[in-house]
């Protein structure tokens, strides 16, 4: 599980996120789209909480990954700073993942830094003979990232906030305008997207929630959710997919 | 690592080494089972107990900061019952003394689960619960008021089959105080818990849900060992688990330095889950480098 992986590229790819790949053995126990990796900012002890991200795209073929975050904070920011040849401390694969299951058409919705777990997870659908459709938000257009790889496995359409780029508003804006029947959906984003999904989606759907860690691998009890049963479970070894309204939003 | 040199005696505990991952920060160990044998560590003390099931408190319930994080999970846990039937029997195929942190909202509840939990044969202390600083009820308020503190102490020892070890918190004016109200009924203290704290997100609001949390971590450190070194000074004799930000083997020594007899691992657990049993190894490498016969010719070197 804990690994030490040596960083093969970097590049910012839109405002604060950054894409970074990753080679190394553990990549071979890397197979469900939607599972996380938690990363270690250094190894000193400044920064004593890993960062959980979720894994974008997995090559099996090179032994390698990516990675894509928000260099948003103090630790993200010095994780931006690395570069080839570099290595990360990481523990992998972590967590339960979207299923793959045989439909013919799905809808997949990504928010903002929920976008990239998606990409694998329509490749991997694509692999399997499903159509994707593709619906991705962003606040504005200087945040939009990833919509020429996921054009290539299926129509893509991107939703801004402020109308800076594609439809102007939210994923549902562009959502209702589609002309197609899906089998479900799969969704990663902001609560308050999945929520609106989840309650208006009249389809079978999956969804991945985000939340701070403490461990990653179901120790501490920070990272819980609420089931509809009312149990409370850690996200990080229960999910971070959940079945639509299996958790409460 | 079995290395003579690290071997302690202590009221209910034979311990292999004297490192153990603290409470709160391991669970119940089942996850760390699959990284490495559970029977290398000195002991575990597993998560607080409660003696009805806990949720706990709302997310966030962690934030980082400088060397250091803040928690306020709220003492999730499935009640004394569950633990015993599945966690403590789960962790009854290691070889190693289990210490049961106790919690509770008042002193009938710490009793009930002293008494239960006391019995599991694989329980060989308790450590008493007055010191977390995430619970409204209990908890906090034990730990903070000397009498309160040592009325709990007394009724647990009452009812455990097993030595107690008081787990002092440090938000407190008197450490001092505090240790000596529980220090003549306690087998042992184990010190210090979390220091109440709190972070703000960039808009001015409190990251925790609780807005206060535990603060723990390297941060911590300074501020345990002083508090060790000053109650070991007026209780020589007493048997004292130190933590608090323990990262390296140094670390370990300089907690043995001040007066502690063995030390858990708390907050580096998340950050490394390896990182017990490679301060096993490595401490007794760095005993050895030292020239030291045992880690305890190491103790209170601190006062010399």
């Amino acid at each position: 599980m804990k690994n030490i992986m040596t960083v093969v590229a970097q590049s910012r790819i839109a405002d604060k996120i950054h894409e970074m790949v990753l080679e190394g053995d553990i990549t071979k126990n890397m197979k469900t789209p939607g599972q996380f990796v938690h990363v270690r900012i250094n190894d000193t002890t400044e920064h004593v909480l890993r960062r959980p991200i979720s894994i974008a795209d997995i090559d099996q073929e090179n032994s390698r990954f990516t990675i894509v975050y928000r260099a948003e904070g103090e630790g993200t920011r010095k994780l931006s700073k690395l570069g080839p040849g570099d290595s990360l401390d990481i523990l992998s694969p972590l967590g339960r993942g979207y299923p793959v299951e045989q439909n013919s058409h799905v809808l997949i919705v990504g928010g903002g830094i929920g976008v990239p777990p998606l990409y694998e997870l329509s490749k991997q659908l694509n692999r399997e003979g499903v159509k994707t459709t593709h619906v991705l938000g962003f606040n504005s257009k200087k945040d939009v990232f990833y919509e020429e790889k996921f054009g290539a496995l299926g129509g893509t359409h991107i939703a801004t906030a402020d109308g800076s780029y594609g439809t102007e508003g939210y994923v549902t804006d562009v959502i209702r305008t589609l002309d197609a029947d899906f089998d479900c959906f799969y969704a990663c984003g902001p609560k308050v997207m999945l929520k609106v999904l989840s309650e208006t989606m009249d389809l079978d759907g999956y969804i991945s929630l985000e939340e701070r860690m403490g461990c990653g691998f179901g120790v501490c009890y920070a990272c819980v959710c609420e089931t509809a049963e009312g149990d409370w479970i850690k996200l990080c070894t229960e999910g971070p997919v959940f079945r639509k309204g299996e958790i409460v939003l | 690592m079995n290395s003579e040199a690290l071997k302690i005696s202590l009221p209910g505990l034979e311990l292999k080494n004297p490192v153990m991952p603290a409470s709160g920060c391991f669970s119940f160990g089942e996850e760390f089972s699959k990284l490495y044998d559970l029977s290398e560590l000195g002991a575990i003390m597993v998560k607080a107990a409660t003696h009805e099931p806990r949720i706990g408190n709302r997310t966030p319930r962690v934030a980082e900061t400088s060397s250091g994080m803040l928690n306020a999970i709220g003492l999730q846990n499935p009640g004394v019952d569950h633990i015993l039937e599945h966690e403590l029997k789960f962790l009854e195929q290691y070889d190693v003394p289990i210490i049961a942190n106790v919690a509770g909202s008042e002193i009938d509840d710490y009793a009930i689960v002293a008494d239960k939990i006391s019995k599991a044969p694989n329980v060989k202390a308790i450590e008493l619960n007055i010191s977390c600083p995430n619970v409204k009820e209990g908890g906090i308020q034990f730990g903070t008021d000397p009498e309160t503190a040592r009325r709990l102490t007394a009724r647990v020892k009452e009812v455990s089959d097993v030595p107690v070890y008081v787990k002092l918190s440090p938000n407190v004016t008197s450490i001092v105080d505090m240790a000596l109200s529980v220090g003549d009924i306690a087998d042992g203290l184990t010190m210090i818990n979390t220091l109440v704290g709190m972070r703000l997100d960039g808009n001015g609001q409190p990251i925790l849900s609780n807005v206060t949390g535990g603060l723990s971590g390297p941060a911590i450190k300074p501020v345990s060992l002083n508090m060790i070194y000053q109650v070991r000074q007026h209780l020589p004799h007493i048997p004292i688990i130190g933590m608090g930000g323990i990262a390296t083997a140094d670390d370990i020594l300089d907690y043995i330095s001040v007066g502690a007899d063995a030390v858990a691992v708390g907050t580096m657990n998340f950050t490394d889950p390896m990182i017990c049993p490679a301060l096993i190894e490595t401490l007794d490498e760095r005993l050895d480098e030292m020239g030291v016969g045992h880690l305890h010719d190491l103790k209170g070197r601190a006062y010399k």
